[in-house]
């Protein structure tokens, strides 16, 4: 089943694609391919090996039961939570929260998380900023 | 002698303070990224790519860095194999068999330098075999015009899947989808943008550096979320690593194995779709049919860890040959120091060896360097690498993650391309568990232009007559091949793939009872 919802995903993405490469707008000035050409192939490609995937589906995989696909789906909302605030609070108070609440998922109590997070945290910072002299994102507090 | 002179020049760009740090650093890296089980060598070259480049290393000493860490990282896989029998990467799987058995009797210490010293045989008989091999090569790609090249970028993708591949759609499609993401952006030739929905972001293209980490770094953290691998620690298994030095009868004993496997390897490794892990397997079973009478392999052997572990790092250097000569390479690995030198804006390929030569032997030198480091490394340090399998993997993970985010933050400070990885990261989370292999996605990320411009090229040249690619004897050499190369794995990949489960499984029940 998981192979055919794949499949059928795919050949979306793949006419998707193909329109999308036949409205690109050409140069006057172009040469005898064109931007289009190419694109259309690998179109081509897409759409026949996701029909063969949706006719011939392999055995599905195991997914996880609801609870651990809501933890994936929870560490990827705090992924992206993090980039976005990451500017905002800083490298080291944005990667402490974070590296907590993953090492915290992964199995750990909350106090040895917290003390690993912000470990976590303050070596990279120290490491990667002080000793190599990255420049990684400053907060309000300027670190 | 001319190329004994050239090797010579690399030793001198290799050999300053700076640089050996540098191979050092690398060396230890990837020892240790390569004994942890989760993280295999593209991993840790791929988390490690950003870094070199952010730091403002230049060609060389970030070449230097990283193939260290590739050369480490194909060491340090076989430590786990040996002391817990789980591979601590893909190549490493061979070593299991007859690893562990060794460790269970009490041999652990002999094992792990044995299958050092046949490392360090495999990687360094590679290395030279590299220095032979890629020149010649080299003479044979200049002859390739731009349908060639597009015909070997086909070859190369057609057989990226390898002979153990199941399915072949699902390669195709991971294909397609990487090179349809490296179209985005601006069209080089003509300069209108494409596939960018009025992004700005998205002009310049999908950067590889986010995809490859994303891909692998980040969906290995979810794969660990979704498992919770919390609970495959290292502190069940006591193993006692014993006396250290094999002795001179025991390496003796093994030396025509270890030569055997090495050339296998080399082989295995320079032939496209077949890689490292082709090549541990090919190592051991033809050392099991030739040396094998009394039925010895798979109960701890000491050959048994010979070959493996010669066969892998043998085909490790055997994949540079392609990548460096052809710029195309072989395997996973390579597709990511493949990135590594465009993201340097080296092209690798035949030219590289006329231009830049102190690039191609700076890097040659700093992989036979590299290799005598590992090699002391790994015979004296092997308690330090054995206390590194003891952090869970509950704490680990939360540092890969953060520091994937901190390299790609480094190279952009966008919070945009954060997002972006994240993204490639569920992707590639999602594609694991549906069997569609990563390593053509990276591939086409990365060769997608190179091969659209080739394509355009070609056909340019001939005035629009799309017959030009199949003009010289040489790409419908290469086409026949791509398609033969796709096609075997469809008539052959299960046979394969269900020897090696079938031979793991086998030692597995073996090891239990």
């Amino acid at each position: 089943m998981s192979d055919r919802i794949f499949g059928a995903v795919g050949l979306i993405l793949a006419l998707g694609y193909a329109w999308a490469a036949l409205v690109i707008e050409e140069s006057f000035l172009s040469d005898a391919v064109g931007p289009k050409a190419f694109p259309l192939i690998i179109a081509a490609v897409l759409g026949l090996s996701s029909l063969v995937i949706f006719f011939k589906p392999d055995a599905a995989p195991n997914w996880p039961a609801l609870p651990r696909l809501m933890e994936v789906g929870a560490a990827i909302l705090v992924m992206v939570l993090y980039a976005i605030l990451l500017p905002e609070l800083g490298f080291v108070i944005a990667t402490a929260l974070a590296a907590t609440y993953l090492t915290w998922r992964l199995g750990t109590t909350p106090v040895s998380s917290l003390v690993s997070g912000c470990l976590t945290s303050l070596g990279i910072y120290a490491v990667f900023h002080l000793v190599l002299g990255l420049s990684l994102a400053r907060g309000p507090l300027g670190f | 002698m001319e190329t004994l002179s050239s090797l010579a020049d690399g030793f001198v760009i290799a050999l300053t303070w700076q640089n050996l740090l540098l191979a050092f650093l690398g060396c230890f890296l990837g020892t240790m990224m390569g004994a942890l089980p989760g993280l295999g060598p593209s991993n840790g070259v791929a988390i490690l790519i950003p870094l070199a480049f952010t730091l403002g290393l230049g060609a060389t000493p970030s070449l230097i860095l990283l193939t260290s860490v590739y050369y480490g990282a194909m060491y340090g896989g076989r430590i786990s194999s040996i002391l817990l029998n789980i591979p601590g990467d893909e190549p490493a799987m061979m070593t299991c068999l007859d690893g562990y058995p060794m460790a269970k009797n009490g041999r652990a210490g002999e094992a792990l330098s044995l299958s050092g010293i046949a490392s360090f045989v495999g990687a360094f008989l590679a290395t030279w075999g590299l220095i032979l091999l890629a020149p010649q090569l080299v003479k044979i790609a200049l002859l390739f015009g731009p349908a060639e090249y597009f015909a070997l970028f086909t070859l190369a993708f057609a057989t990226l899947g390898g002979v153990a591949s199941t399915n072949q759609a699902k390669t195709a499609f991971a294909a397609a989808l990487g090179i349809g993401l490296a179209t985005v952006g601006v069209d080089t030739q003509t300069g209108v943008p494409r596939f960018t929905f009025g992004e700005v972001h998205l002009y310049d293209g999908i950067d590889f550096l986010v995809a490859i980490v994303g891909l692998f770094a980040l969906s290995e953290v979810f794969l660990f979320l979704e498992h919770r691998h919390g609970n495959a620690d290292a502190s069940g298994h006591k193993v006692t690593v014993g006396r250290l030095m094999p002795s001179w009868s025991l390496l003796k004993s093994c030396t025509p194995t270890m030569l055997r496997s090495s050339f296998l390897g080399f082989l295995a490794g320079v032939l496209p779709g077949a890689g490292a892990s082709l090549g541990s397997f090919i190592a051991y079973t033809f050392e099991k049919k030739l040396v094998d009478k009394e039925g010895t392999f798979g109960t701890g052997d000491p050959r048994g860890v010979a070959a493996p572990e010669a066969g892998n790092n043998a085909a490790a250097g055997g994949a540079l040959v392609p990548m460096l000569a052809l710029g195309v390479p072989g395997s996973g690995t390579t597709a990511v120091l493949l990135a590594v030198l465009l993201s340097l804006n080296i092209t690798p390929g035949p030219l590289l060896f006329t231009q830049q030569p102190d690039v191609v032997w700076g890097l040659i030198a700093a992989l036979f360097i590299a290799n005598f480091m590992l090699l002391l490394m790994n015979i004296p340090m092997i308690g330090l690498f054995t206390r590194v399998l003891l952090i869970p993997p509950r704490i680990l993970m939360p540092i890969v993650a953060m520091v994937s985010f901190v390299g790609i933050y480094g190279i952009s400070g966008s919070s945009f391309d954060l997002v972006v990885m994240v993204g490639f990261g569920v992707l590639g989370w999602v594609l694991r568990k549906l069997d569609v292999p990563l390593v053509p996605i990276i591939l086409g990320t990365l060769l997608g232009n190179a091969m659209e411009n080739n394509l355009r090229r070609a056909i340019t040249i001939d005035n629009g007559d799309w017959f030009a690619l199949i003009d010289s004897p040489l790409s419908i050499g290469l086409w026949t091949l791509a398609v033969i190369g796709f096609l075997l794995p469809i008539i052959f990949g299960k046979v394969v793939k269900a020897r090696i489960r079938h031979m793991a499984r086998d030692e597995e029940g073996a090891t239990i009872d």
